[in-house]
């Protein structure tokens, strides 16, 4: 098995631990990433609001030289670099004068042959029915997903998942024997646009965030996206501050839970990178069995 | 041989200051086949008519050709005078020297070379013309009502009153439609079904309606005057005859637990019921889906109890058929249900209802008998939010149209809300408050101003549970668009109201067109706001867009109008302008080769097939026969037949042919 | 007149098109007199073969003109002349008859001005590419002369 990879620059700085635990993940399931070789920034989060053919351009390249690597199938695991991704084959297979000026500029034949997965596409297409032969515990805790906003938005252009309640992250959640919960705050904006200009707005938007998930009695929160991630774990004095009181509930990729499901050592998954201790353990060794997903009917809706 | 008559009309001088009037005459006047050519001043006046007649009868003219205005405005007058000469009036043609040359060119030789060419045009043409005989279709004095709502009630009533014969089909097992579930109405409150019963009763009472309850329409054939109609009668295992409603039965079913749709799921029903206590006609049906008896095989308690025997285990739907001369449509609306709305949680908080379940819960014969209360634990809410346009005006998600009765119903809401709940508070998200009608704007003032609603203009964002409170997230956008947090105790969706459930297949069934929100068209938006684009078929209610009861009521009443002017004269007339298969000796019988292509094309279902037979009955060829009670004569057959066997008269392939042929060889 | 005068021939139906000249003309908006207006029911009854007909009978330029999609008086006949056009559109470049010189338009009867600028562009269009005499000496005659 063998998918094209786009880490991009969180996967390489601030998101180790995604990285990470997405590779292992992989290589523990026989999953061969391949990274697109040479690749360039995705354009997020500033170039689609100043040039949009600049926008349009960087990920084309990206896309454009994975084409020509020959790989079919681009999975891409930040949030951010998924909706330039998406976004950017959009309109340039619904643009033609765009797609050929794009394509001038970087030189190369975009062809638009490529399918683009996100994270919890891969999880779903490659991961999900090899759980039950791998997996050594049951993920035994409350979580709340969390999606954020860029994983399900704009709905019209992915088609994945229920853009106001998703749902896809919970089946996987649920999959791993852990007890996801309904809340509020599902795709609620965290601030990370401002995780560095303007502190207070994330400890408001992102405080609001972790102490719905907390006071619904969640033991940790589960997200695929590296802004979410890295805004929710290393912004929580902020969010301290505006919820007037202490909330340690951890902050774990889903890659990791699938991780720790799957008995991958937790450093391996990079589970001491993070600012909040992640303290989740004792979880129940996992007997294979016929396992309901309530939800799969939800699923086949969307 | 064609002695065609040429009349030129100056039009005062908005013809003969450009155009060179007694030229033309003069140049006309020498076309082949032309006795006689004039001009005149005014030829709409009187003694311009008179001119026409008395030449028409003085020089023996086999047609005529009147060169002035667009036929669009004065080709009845010269049919008229045409008629009134002894000449059949469809060897009448007008040639548009006016809107088409005088108006819009300078004057000038090609000007007039023009006005020249249109009149050899239509000399050409007139020469072709037959004598054609308006169409006299019979009629069926017996009017169709579907639905049985406040719309279906006021047309049947009108027609039937007007002294015809009306058949009412509703699907429900009562009529009285959304009407009969609504508490107080605005703008004065006075109780929905106080107004409203007594009209259904009066509709089971008159002599002249025949009413079906429980029961659908099958199928539809025929014409303006002369429908065919299927009523499906649903079985409802009750002999209606027998029944005398002491609803002994419903007390006495074991079934207790099924969700009553007239409450919207907010009470429950045994599985034989009457939807509502004061139901027309007072019968009570069967529902087979869930009784103990047709799903295990043994109960029939019911039938212990009855009295009269009127319980009907192996009763069979019934399929009526009906002659009916015009058919009108009142099969009301529905409303987007609150599991459309993600944001607001899929529907699945209990106490985020709809309006029409607020309304029953506000009726004094609802679930709580008139009480406000929560699903979820029956208290009392002390801080209810109204939300305005939910999916009303909105592209995005919802729908684009402004359902129209939301902003009054909500208001209303608010009202109703403050005079059973005297401490609590409503809250109302509203877009704009459309409140143009009699009396609508002071009733939200009331609302306002009285009853103390507070309206905050602004969309809600997301709605979601927290230990048992609905926390509301919205924006005022009068307040510097500040995020507004309500902590509710309740939450009303004023949500879209969309097409009924069925109204394509209805539309497909009747062949009336429908709009993209599934919505029936009228044929004209302002001034056929009733009829739909065939001819005999009207539309009442909310079944065409949303509408509020009053509009509601006056449209029936409209289509009453409507089909008792189609009921006043025994016989319909209609223009003779249709298409028609051509027919020829035998053996071949027609040039018609029976492809059967300008089947699918015609937009009337005109087209029918039609069977040669020797005198033993053997099948020698099948025609296409254009029925001429259907055809509107639009000729898309005339252009798509392959054989050239279909014409359509008035604009037949010879006039059209020659009128080019004309034109252009000058 | 030494300046060439194309004759254009325009099929329009009774609804839109031929009321929305009726508008023009009430609107007083001047447009060239070179154009014939030929009334039919409905674009769907307008044959195709019509249009080499008035080619034949000496046409340099055919306009034809109906109700926009959806407004049919008659529901779809529109359509139907839509599709039509588009085969008889292929069927002319096969024969080698110039499709330049035939206009297909939506004019509704509320657009008067709309109608005379077409007649005006496509009067225009056809004194550009002059009489259409490639054509007109195809005539029967000739040949059965």
């Amino acid at each position: 098995m063998k998918l094209g990879f786009y880490p991009g620059c969180s996967l390489e700085g601030a998101s180790r631990e995604y990285n990470e635990s997405v590779q292992a993940v992989a290589e523990k399931l026989g999953i061969e990433l391949v990274s697109i070789p040479d690749w360039n920034c995705c354009g997020a989060t500033a170039a689609h609001n100043l040039d949009k053919e600049l926008s349009l351009s960087l990920p084309a390249r990206n896309l454009a030289l994975a084409e020509e690597a020959g790989l079919t199938e681009l999975v891409v695991p930040c949030a951010a670099c998924y909706s330039r991704f998406t976004v950017t084959q959009h309109e340039l297979l619904h643009d033609n004068a765009m797609h050929k000026k794009v394509n001038e500029i970087i030189g190369k034949e975009y062809k638009g042959t490529l399918r683009i997965l996100n994270v919890i596409q891969f999880i779903e297409e490659y991961i999900i029915d090899k759980l039950e032969d791998n997996m050594k515990f049951e993920i035994n805790k409350k979580v709340a997903c969390y999606y954020g906003c860029l994983l399900v938005r704009p709905n019209k252009i992915l088609n994945f998942d229920r853009t106001e309640d998703p749902q896809t992250m919970d089946v996987v959640m649920k999959k791993l024997g852990a007890d996801s919960i309904d809340w509020a705050f599902k795709t609620e904006c965290c601030g990370a646009g401002f995780s560095v200009s303007f502190t207070e707005a994330v400890g408001r938007l992102s405080g609001k965030i972790i102490e719905d998930a907390s006071h619904r009695g969640a033991e940790a929160l589960v997200v695929a996206c590296p802004m979410c991630h890295s805004n929710l774990d290393m912004r929580r004095p902020a969010m301290d501050k505006y919820n007037g009181k202490k909330i340690d509930t951890p902050v774990i990729y889903i890659t990791q839970a699938i991780g720790l499901a799957l008995g991958i050592d937790r450093k391996k998954l990079g589970l001491n990178r993070h600012f909040v201790p992640v303290k989740l353990d004792n979880f129940k060794p996992y007997v294979k069995k016929e396992v309901v997903v309530e939800n799969t009917q939800i699923m086949e809706e969307i | 041989m064609a002695r065609i008559g040429v009349f030129i009309c100056h039009c005062g001088e908005n013809i003969s200051a450009t155009v060179d009037c007694p030229k033309v005459s003069e140049v006309a006047a020498k076309f082949p086949g032309v006795a006689y050519s004039v001009d005149y001043k005014y030829m709409c006046s009187d003694p311009g008519q008179s001119l026409v007649v008395n030449a028409i009868k003085e020089h023996k003219l086999t047609g005529i050709v009147v060169s002035a205005c667009s036929p669009r405005m004065h080709e009845p007058t010269f049919r008229r005078a045409c008629a009134e000469a002894g000449l059949n009036p469809y060897l009448c043609e007008m040639a548009n020297i006016r809107e088409h040359c005088s108006w819009v060119h300078e004057k000038g030789d090609r000007t007039d070379q023009k006005a020249i060419d249109v009149v050899r045009m239509m000399v050409e043409k007139v020469k072709r013309n037959n004598a054609l005989m308006s169409i006299k279709v019979p009629v069926t004095k017996t009017a169709l009502v579907i639905g049985g709502g406040v719309a279906g009630i006021q047309a049947a009533l009108d027609i039937a009153n007007a002294g015809h014969k009306v058949v009412m089909v509703e699907r429900e097992p009562s009529i009285g439609g959304h009407m009969s579930q609504l508490s107080e109405t605005f703008p004065t409150l006075d109780c929905s079904q106080c107004i409203l019963t007594p009209r259904m009763v009066e509709v089971a009472q008159n002599p002249n309606i025949t009413l079906y309850t429980y029961a659908e329409v099958e199928s539809v054939e025929g014409f303006v005057g002369n429908f065919n109609v299927k009523i499906r009668k649903k079985a409802k295992s009750i002999d209606e005859t027998l029944c005398n409603g002491c609803g002994m039965c419903t007390t006495k079913c074991p079934q207790k637990k099924i969700p009553n749709e007239f409450e919207l799921g907010m009470g429950n029903r045994p599985a034989i019921y009457v939807p509502f206590p004061q139901a027309v006609p007072n019968v009570p049906v069967i529902d087979r889906l869930n009784c103990t008896y047709y799903k295990n095989g043994k109960c029939k308690i019911c039938e212990k109890f009855c009295q009269p025997k009127a319980i009907r285990f192996d009763q069979e739907d019934e399929i009526i058929e009906v002659a009916v001369g015009a058919i009108s449509i009142c099969t009301g609306f529905d409303v987007k249900k609150t599991d459309f709305f993600p944001e607001y949680g899929y529907g699945k908080h209990k106490d985020i209802i709809d309006g029409l379940q607020f309304e029953r819960m506000a009726s004094a014969s609802g679930p709580t008998l008139g009480a406000i209360r929560r699903p979820s634990d029956g208290a009392e809410p002390k801080k209810i939010v109204f939300v305005a346009c939910a999916g009303s005006r909105d592209p995005a998600k919802g729908i684009e149209y402004c359902s129209k009765i939301c902003c009054m119903y909500t208001a209303k809401h608010a009202i109703l809300y403050k005079h059973k709940v005297h401490d609590g508070t409503a809250y109302i998200f509203y877009m704009d408050i459309r409140a143009a009608g009699k009396n609508y704007d002071e009733f939200t003032r009331r609302a306002i101003e009285e009853d103390n609603a507070q309206y905050i203009r602004g969309r809600v964002s997301s709605i979601y549970e927290r230990d048992g409170k609905l926390i509301v997230i919205g924006t005022d956008t009068l307040m510097n668009h500040e995020t507004v947090e309500i902590e509710a105790d309740m939450v009303v969706l004023a949500t879209a109201g969309v097409a009924n459930q069925g109204a394509e297949e209805l539309a497909q069934k009747l062949h009336v067109s429908y709009d993209q929100h599934r919505f029936f068209s009228e044929a004209h938006p302002k001034l056929k706001p009733v009829e739909t684009n065939t001819a005999g078929i009207y539309l009442a209610g909310a079944c065409q867009s949303p509408k509020d009861i009053p509009e509601s009521v006056a449209a029936a009443s409209g289509v009453a109008g409507k089909i008792s002017c189609l009921f006043s004269s025994s016989e319909l007339t209609r223009e003779p302008l249709i298409a028609f298969v051509d027919r020829i000796a035998a053996p071949d019988y027609s040039s018609c080769t029976g492809c059967f292509l300008c089947q699918p094309v015609c937009p009337y279902n005109a087209i029918e097939k039609e069977d040669i037979k020797d005198r033993a009955g053997n099948l020698i060829k099948s025609l296409a026969y254009i029925n001429p009670g259907l055809c509107q004569g639009c000729g898309t057959c005339v252009a798509i037949c392959k054989s050239k066997s279909i014409d359509i008269d008035g604009y037949t392939n010879q006039q059209m042919y020659s009128e080019v042929d004309a034109l252009l060889n000058s | 007149m030494s300046e060439f005068q194309p004759k254009i021939v325009a099929f329009v139906c009774n609804w839109c098109t031929y009321a929305g000249a009726d508008l023009t003309g009430t609107s007083r908006i001047k447009y060239s007199p070179n154009v014939r207006i030929v009334r039919f029911p409905c674009t769907g009854r307008i044959d195709y073969m019509l249009l080499t007909k008035a080619f034949a009978s000496g046409a340099d330029g055919i306009i034809v003109s109906g109700c926009h999609p959806n407004d049919c008086h008659y529901t779809s006949g529109n359509f139907y002349a839509r599709r039509r056009w588009i085969v008889f559109k292929k069927l002319c470049d096969f024969m080698g008859i110039d499709t330049r010189r035939i206009v297909f338009s939506w004019v509704s009867a509320a657009e008067g001005s709309k109608w005379a600028d077409i007649v005006n562009t496509t009067n225009e269009e056809i004194i550009k590419l002059g009489p259409y005499d490639s054509y007109h000496k195809l005539s029967t005659q000739d040949i059965l002369e």
